[in-house]
């Protein structure tokens, strides 16, 4: 058996799930930027106390789910969510979904997703799918990040979504309880919101380590990882700062772009000239990510390694943190209609 | 960044796909474009698994040692740390810390060699021995 539905790649998983499902539900005119932007998903956070794969905790996205609770709440959709405890259950209920021919949200972990490349396999278990078919033995599934869909048997699929550890997805599913006319007025407001939500999350967050006073914080303690950790834990240290940043399914660079593109593509909703003239500091604050990503790549391939580097990372962090407070402090100050 | 900036290096991601990217066109509009995927990040992931392999050869060597139990090494090997450990097989993090003694771990049950074998996808044999015969995790 096979529901209706329609596989397009994202450059996030969250955000692909939110369009591919949404778009099945009504809202044919959500793209990625909008779904990423309604959810209010760009955020800046390091927690100096945990630790993920033995380096330091980085995220540059929103908290895992709010993407799509926002976007679905923002566009008036109805949601169904569960967890599970029992395997056979978490298998039934899927299957039922499928068979009534509704495509459905699958939050995995990547451990032991087949499909993926070793290399990418962490325990990393805020990974999201649509499994949106049967076959035989054979789940059909859209991986967002992928440029076609593909398959998992159904041991391999209850295996990711029964692994264990840090946000254990305990067999979570999710799908639109029903079908509604989306209008250009909700996504209109929705984006007002988002937008707000966002600046609210980037400028007002309560303490120093997360939104713009969370990236000069993760600055200042870089300067001192060299003396701190030694050069070898250091340049790991930058490593995972980059793969945070930059890897699929992350983003921190690309996430500062999809965000520029959603400014653009508010644009066609709300006439103010501002959105098209922010998105473009959305674009200089994305590059400047990247270049920081070269300094650093610089430190842990060892070509360059000198308190001076670590310096220069300070220096454009600070600049980034310049750059993304005075785009949401001009997000704050636009005078939307009515 | 410019859409004809995309990087299009070589990447593990290769084997698997492509990756969506935003960038901006000449009339500075964004648009979407793949890519193979871009050195700088490729080098963070090779220095991740460089830093992995290390970690496991330590661990093989301190079980060699007798300072630890093979569970050290499967750690290490399926990247996990105790929590994650103990989430996969239902032990308490302190009693896999007591695991990782040698004394404890030749004591251990069968039934509970068991829940590390599953814990790690591999025979009960190859936990005692380290060595692994895997094709497919």
């Amino acid at each position: 058996m096979r529901t209706k539905f329609e596989h397009l790649q994202a450059a996030h998983c969250e955000n692909g799930v939110t369009t591919n499902l949404l778009r099945g539900a009504g809202a044919q005119k959500l793209t990625e930027p909008l779904a990423f932007g309604i959810g209010s998903g760009l955020f800046f956070i390091y927690v100096p106390f945990l630790k993920i794969n033995k380096g330091p905790a980085i995220a540059f996205r929103t908290q895992p789910g709010l993407i799509f609770k926002r976007t679905c709440k923002a566009l008036g959709i109805p949601i169904v969510r569960k967890k599970f405890n029992s395997k056979e259950e978490a298998q039934k209920v899927l299957d039922e979904c499928l068979q009534a021919g509704i495509p459905v949200g699958c939050q995995v972990g990547v451990f032991y997703l087949t499909y993926f490349p070793k290399e990418y396999r962490f325990h990393f278990n805020a990974h999201n799918v649509i499994v949106f078919g049967k076959e035989d033995d054979q789940y059909l599934i859209s991986d967002p990040v992928m440029e076609t869909a593909t398959s998992l048997s159904s041991y391999e699929l209850e295996r990711v979504r029964f692994a264990r550890g840090a946000l254990a997805p305990k067999g979570q599913l999710y799908y639109p309880k029903e079908n509604r006319i989306v209008t250009d007025d909700q996504i209109r407001n929705g984006i007002k919101t988002g937008i707000k939500r966002n600046v609210r999350d980037m400028l007002y967050i309560p303490g120093s380590i997360a939104g713009v006073s969370g990236i000069r914080y993760i600055a200042k303690k870089i300067k001192k990882w060299r003396d701190k950790l030694g050069p070898h834990d250091a340049g790991l240290y930058l490593a995972q700062l980059v793969r945070m940043q930059e890897e699929i399914g992350t983003g921190g660079g690309g996430f500062r772009y999809i965000y520029g593109a959603f400014l653009q593509q508010s644009y066609e909703y709300h006439k103010i000239d501002a959105l098209m003239e922010i998105s473009k500091s959305f674009t200089k604050a994305g590059d400047l990510w990247r270049t920081t990503a070269v300094q650093a790549a610089g430190i842990y391939k060892g070509r360059i390694g000198s308190q001076q580097d670590y310096n220069v990372i300070h220096d454009y962090l600070m600049e980034i943190a310049d750059i993304e407070k005075q785009a949401f402090t001009a997000l704050s100050k636009i005078k939307w209609a009515k | 960044m410019k859409k004809e900036e995309i990087p299009q290096d070589p990447s593990a991601l290769n084997k698997l796909t492509k990756e969506v990217c935003y960038a901006v066109d000449q009339s500075g509009k964004y648009v979407t474009e793949l890519s193979t995927g871009w050195e700088v990040k490729a080098n963070a992931l090779d220095v991740a698994w460089e830093d992995i392999e290390e970690r496991i050869s330590k661990a093989k060597q301190k079980v060699l040692n007798n300072e630890a139990s093979p569970i050290l090494f499967f750690i290490e090997l399926r990247l996990m740390d105790i929590p994650i450990v103990a989430a996969y097989t239902g032990f308490w993090k302190w009693q896999v810390k007591q695991h990782l003694k040698p004394s404890v771990f030749k004591k251990l049950s069968e039934g509970k060699l068991k829940r590390y074998s599953e814990a790690f996808n591999i025979s009960i044999e190859e936990l005692k021995t380290m060595e692994v015969h895997e094709n497919q995790i």
